[in-house]
């Protein structure tokens, strides 16, 4: 277990983000996303709203999607983080992100990220949702741009039952 | 918005979870999903001085048979509660009710042991908790005890855990072929629910409330009515008897009244079909 | 034209996919101090005194300022802009960003703290004391027009102005005189929380040697913000730069001058450091207008036949606390539309805007025209069921031209629609949703007594966007033009820049953009480059609000292409040796027309420009022309929407479960883009009819400002939509071209509340609030069955 070390006000906070190990001393009550936003700069993770309602922060946590508005940072120390900055590789965006781009997926943009990792998480548990299954799966990620069926007909066209 | 400052302890134990929330008193929370906790902090509705974190301890998450009953770890995330296996045969109602929580995310991080331990009425799980006549085993300095479901919730987010006590194990009766229905209305699907009802029709059928009260409650006039041969319809036009609904924007207690008729109705017709 | 027409994927879309876009809550700079924001927990009071000793004392704190002391420092010139006074009468007491001795809505500023950190900032916030001496409270439209009560001390009423389009009230007095049927519906226009995904926030970055101020914020209109900047702060306007980044949805929210984008420009300026602040969500309930708001009174007067003789409107608008930079012109937005797709020989509309205690109103999505279509279309089937013939029928007997085609028609209220072909939208409407089978399903639910009824509700909306001519506006009494800038300029090695004033803010500009210049030019669109949104690369423009950007702005890079081509054509015949009018230009060739080997690229007259050896005596280097265009008159674009919506009768659920929706942009220059632009526009609608609206207490707290009661919707709440166009090209500019960002939401909260007034028809509901919540649905039903519930 990752030791826990203060120093004065400020935790010191180690994960895996992305692949590459990551440090910040950050203060007790610091948020995961505050973390990797205002600490790590990887700011593709977006703050949508304060209730965990939207989704606009969706990152996964050993490759499950977790809202990183309400984690601290303090409770995932030594864990495996991949943000959307993680998700393309090798300049080739990852087959979900090409898909919100061939569908029409996003207008915006702001929601997009968290949409992205949510939907990634949902057809890593569930290859072939059904229309219905992608909508209950997105339930917890708002977009206010697209009426969400592009969004949908995205994660159809990676993973979906036709 | 942002919690206020506080000092993170974390608890590798459950022993050493109970020490540091002796010796914090009043000014510590015990932290473990967070899903209900943090958004109150957020909102400084909470203003914990030290939160003793046990999301990270081994042991206390494992879903396992124990003969009459099934053994849930209070750290059993709602996801892990969904899809276990051994819940879905031999408690299925609680398998299901937890794939309505919330939505997926949250069901990552969320918690059983969290669940009951907010007793927040609007609240699905333990509405699950007491159809199936479960029990929330806790530990303290002084050891452990076993309270049963039905006198676990005491009051508004209060329930029958001390300070010094944690949610170690919820206790799930096998339901076996006893019919089951969870009815959750609700205008939008990640919502809490207006009014909820489960059912579990055993030998002698259980059947709760969400959000009709100041705690998680059981239907007592419905399981009467159902105990004195009442049929579906007669134990459902008394399902608001004994309840005090609340009124937000959502509906006043009239409408929660009657979403409870309803929904009971409902519930005990899929149950027995 | 053969790129403008089709589907093309987005240029936006790569940096938005993987966090590479920079939102404005993404962008530091060095030594940036966060604003905390300390607001009124009242609607209304008198501020007693201010203790800001501890937040001052606090970690990290640099300074505290209440709001006497903001005024005391001289920071601004003139209070915080109303670009739209209506009237010339209108009142309007000075509003600035910091109350100094009232406070008018909850959430209104009273201090600020500037915080070395995110987090400390709210921390410092919480600790400045304020002791509030409690006012009355104006908490509803209803309260403001007694006037029992005012919502400011300084004014003796709370009607701030009357406006009147009455072209001839003698004719309307008449037709109503004449009527064999009259209708009137009296309709509440809920206000919204306009909720774009991104919360609003600012950064303000001096130079203080240099003298200067580069000023980021999360806004739809950089250009109006560096006017108002200049007249507000008395910065120099050529010192200001004013850069909207990615921004994250606007819907018309982020289409203001706000307090807390003075504060940050003058605190910037003033102390010489970086100023930032990020609002919350839920706080945007108070930091953010709102929209809607409105009490509506329509009559129509008919004969025997349901034609309709003469339409009467009145409208109590709420303008919230203060009026912001638009708030009182939104109501006038919609008053030429509630004459709707219809022949109406007599029209009279009237509006009071009122002051209350509740967060300021403005633009949202459609800014009154979907209120207007919302009446016009309800008050349509209101006059059905008088008369007695379906939806369909009644609309059919009184489209303007008898639902055939026209152009430059002049309307009862008195503006001139330019083109429309309202029957045969309609009727392909009806076929792509299956209306009768729709009624055939609706009829055996029915006889079935099945507990789940089915509803069938249409609307024809008309909508007028593309603002404008700004003689138009002039005529409004609207303090700006409606013209907007386009430059094109060709780069020594042969791509494109596009300088636009067009602003987007998700609607794909810079995709479109490139489209019409790729058309225009024969170039490929990925060899154009569009600058916008930064006012030091894109110094003219209006901005993009009201569904101009196409219409205007895109006109101007179209007209700009096209001087860009008639000099390169001059350049061509120079080089070529030929007269320009034997040239052709076809794929971005210049041909001597007849001899197919004597031809020259543009790219290549590009060059020749740039290296200005060789021009035709007197030619000015350089391929670069810019236009700005101010249209002659407005789009309308109009289209029919089909929802079908189930009823459970037992919970009063309503669930949309069938959405068909045919409109009428004018050609399209991306389908794609347009259909996106329907599908979300619409689900706003919707989102109005059945779940979405700011609830005010009597004490005028907002009493569900977050996303856990403020019901945006998910996924799970929509259908997948059917959608199909018909196209009648606009006179009103060259492309033909309509606008389509507010026309889904203008069509759509209609047709859903006259699909639930259409399941409820059996029981006598002939109308139900909105949003239709279940616990309404459930109420009425149980009313209308006698109390049986």
């Amino acid at each position: 277990m990752d030791q826990l070390t203060h120093r004065g006000i400020f935790v010191q906070i180690d994960m895996t983000v992305n692949g590459r190990a990551c440090s910040a001393d950050v203060e007790d009550r610091t948020l995961l996303v505050h973390y990797l936003r205002d600490h790590l700069e990887l700011t593709g993770t977006n703050v949508g709203c304060d209730t965990s309602s939207c989704g606009a922060c969706t990152v996964h946590i050993g490759g499950q999607s977790v809202k990183s508005c309400t984690v601290l940072a303090a409770q995932v120390r030594g864990a495996d983080v991949t943000t959307i900055e993680g998700m393309a590789t090798d300049g080739e965006l990852h087959p979900m992100q090409e898909a919100f781009r061939q569908c029409h997926g996003l207008q915006c943009g702001y929601c997009t990220p968290g949409m992205v990792m949510a939907a990634t998480s949902l057809l890593s548990e569930n290859a072939n949702p059904t229309e219905a299954e992608v909508r209950e799966g997105l339930e917890g990620n708002l977009c206010r741009c697209t009426g969400y069926q592009n969004i949908v007909k995205s994660v159809l066209s990676v993973g979906g039952q036709s | 918005m942002i919690p206020a400052a506080l000092k993170y302890v974390e608890a590798d134990s459950a022993t050493a979870a109970i020490a540091a929330l002796s010796e914090y008193g009043d000014e510590a929370k015990l932290l473990a999903g967070g899903h209900s906790l943090i958004p109150l902090m957020r909102f400084r509705l909470a203003v914990p001085a030290v939160l003793v974190d046990i999301s990270r301890l081994d042991g206390l998450s494992d879903i396992t048979d124990a003969g009459d009953h099934i053994a849930v770890g209070a750290l059993a995330k709602h996801a892990e509660v969904e899809s276990s296996s051994l819940l879905q045969s031999e408690a299925p109602l609680l398998a299901h009710v937890a794939s309505k929580v919330g939505d997926p995310s949250v069901r990552h991080r969320g918690t059983l042991g969290g669940s009951l331990a907010h007793g927040d009425p609007a609240s699905d799980l333990p509405a699950a908790v007491l159809a199936l006549g479960g029990s929330i085993v806790v530990q303290g300095p002084d050891g452990e005890r076993v309270i049963d479901a039905a006198e676990f919730f005491t009051g508004f987010l209060e329930t029958a855990i001390s300070e010094t006590e944690i949610i170690t194990e919820v206790r799930i009766p096998k339901s076996g072929s006893a019919g089951w229905s969870f009815q959750k209305f609700n205008r939008r699907a990640q919502d809490w629910a207006i009014v909820g009802v489960a059912a579990v029709l055993g030998a002698s059928p259980k059947v709760s409330l969400i959000n009709m009260g100041l705690t998680p409650l059981r239907a007592g006039a419905v399981e009467s009515a159902l105990a004195g041969g009442g049929s579906a319809a007669e134990a459902a036009s008394v399902a608001a008897e004994g309840t005090s609904a609340p009124s937000d924007l959502n509906g006043d207690a009239e409408y929660r009244d009657h979403l409870a008729r309803v929904l009971v109705e409902r519930a005990l017709d899929e149950a027995s079909s | 034209m053969t790129i403008m027409g089709t589907p093309r994927l987005r240029k936006e879309d790569p940096k938005l996919l993987t966090g590479e876009g920079k939102f404005i809550d993404d962008i530091h700079a060095h030594g940036e101090l966060w604003m905390g924001m300390v607001r009124s927990p009242h609607a209304h009071a008198k501020i007693q005194s201010i203790d800001t000793t501890e937040a001052a004392a606090a970690p990290g704190v640099h300074s505290v300022y209440t709001g006497a002391e903001l005024q005391e420092m001289g920071l601004w010139v003139a209070p915080l802009p109303c670009a739209w006074p209506v009237t010339e009468d209108m009142v309007n007491p000075p509003h600035y960003p910091v109350a100094a001795d009232e406070v008018r809505h909850v959430g209104d500023l009273v201090a600020v703290v500037l915080c070395d950190s995110r987090y400390g900032a709210v921390d410092a916030a919480e600790l400045v004391e304020v002791d509030y001496e409690p006012l009355p409270v104006v908490a509803s439209i209803d309260a403001a027009v007694t006037d029992a009560v005012m919502a400011n001390t300084d004014i003796s009423s709370n009607k701030a102005y009357s406006w009147a389009l009455e072209p001839d009230p003698e004719a309307v007095d008449a037709a109503f005189a004449a009527a064999d049927h009259t209708v009137v519906g009296e309709f509440v226009q809920q206000r919204l929380i306009p909720a774009a995904m991104e919360p609003r926030g600012v950064l303000a970055i001096p130079a203080p040697f240099g003298g200067d101020i580069t000023f980021y914020t999360s806004t739809q209109v950089p250009h109006i913000m560096k006017v108002m900047l200049a007249a507000t702060t008395g910065i120099a306007e050529n010192k200001i730069r004013v850069i909207a980044p990615a921004v994250g949805g606007g819907f018309g929210a982020k289409l203001n001058v706000n307090p807390d984008e003075i504060l940050a420009v003058t605190l910037a300026n003033k102390i010489g450091l970086p100023v930032r602040w990020t609002e919350t969500r839920s706080e945007a309930a108070f930091s953010t207008h709102q929209g809607r708001g409105q009490n509506q009174k329509i009559e129509i007067a008919a004969d025997a036949n349901g034609k309709i003789l003469g339409i009467r409107v009145h409208l109590d608008a709420d303008m919230g606390a203060y009026m912001m930079l638009l708030t009182p012109g939104v109501p006038l937005l919609g008053s030429f539309l509630y004459t709707g797709v219809y022949d109406v020989p007599a029209f009279g509309f009237t509006c009071d805007g009122y002051f209350t205690n509740m967060t300021p109103t403005d633009a949202y999505r459609g800014a009154g025209r979907p209120e207007a279509s919302y009446a016009i279309e309800r008050a349509m089937d209101l006059l059905a069921l008088e008369v007695g013939v379906g939806p369909d029928e009644i609309r059919r007997r009184n489209f303007l031209a008898g639902g055939e085609a026209f152009e430059n028609l002049e309307t009862a209220s008195t503006l001139v629609f330019d083109s429309g072909n309202y029957g045969p939208n309609l009727e392909k409407a009806l076929k792509l949703a299956d209306y009768a089978s729709l009624k055939a399903e609706q009829q055996r639910r029915r006889e079935a007594g099945e507990s789940k009824q089915l509803g069938i509700g249409m609307c024809t909306y008309v909508e007028i966007c593309g603002l404008a001519p700004s003689r138009a506006l002039a005529g409004l009494n609207y303090g700006a033009g409606g013209w907007e800038h386009a430059m094109i300029r060709f780069l020594p090695t042969g791509t494109v820049e596009v300088v636009s004033g067009s602003t987007p803010h998700g609607q794909g500009h810079e995709t479109s953009w490139s489209m019409i210049v790729a058309d225009k030019l024969g170039v490929d669109p990925d060899d154009v480059h569009v600058l916008h949104s930064d006012t030091a690369h894109s110094p003219l423009g209006l901005d993009t609000y009201g569904s101009r950007s196409l219409a205007v702005g895109g006109t101007a890079i179209a007209m700009a292409c096209d001087k860009v081509v008639d000099k390169a054509r001059l350049i061509a015949a120079h080089q070529l040796e030929a007269n320009p009018d034997d040239l052709e230009f076809d794929g971005g060739m210049f041909r001597v027309k007849g001899t197919p080997t004597a031809e020259i690229p543009i790219q290549g007259i590009a060059y020749e420009a740039f290296t200005a050896h060789n021009l035709p005596d007197g030619m000015e280097p350089n391929l670069q022309e810019q236009v700005t265009f101010d249209p002659e008159n407005f789009v309308f674009p109009f289209g029919t929407h089909i929802a079908v919506v189930e009823v459970d009768e037992d919970t009063g659920g309503v669930t949309l479960v069938g959405y068909t929706a045919v409109d009428d942009c004018g050609p399209q220059v991306n389908p794609m883009i347009v259909q996106g632009q329907m599908h979300g526009g619409i689900v706003q609608g919707v989102a109005q009819a059945l779940w979405e609206e700011a609830s005010y207490d009597e004490a005028g707290n907002c009493k569900n400002p977050s996303f856990l009661d403020y019901l945006v919707p998910s996924p799970m709440e929509v259908p997948n939509m059917v959608l199909d166009s018909t196209v009648t090209p606009s006179t009103s500019n060259p492309l033909g071209v309509k606008g389509a960002g507010e026309a889904g939401t203008i069509g759509s909260a209609a047709a859903v509340i006259n699909a639930v007034c259409d399941a409820l028809s059996p029981y006598g509901v002939t109308d139900i609030s909105m949003p239709a919540t279940p616990q309404k649905v459930w109420r009425i039903l149980r009313d209308a069955k006698g109390g049986e519930a």
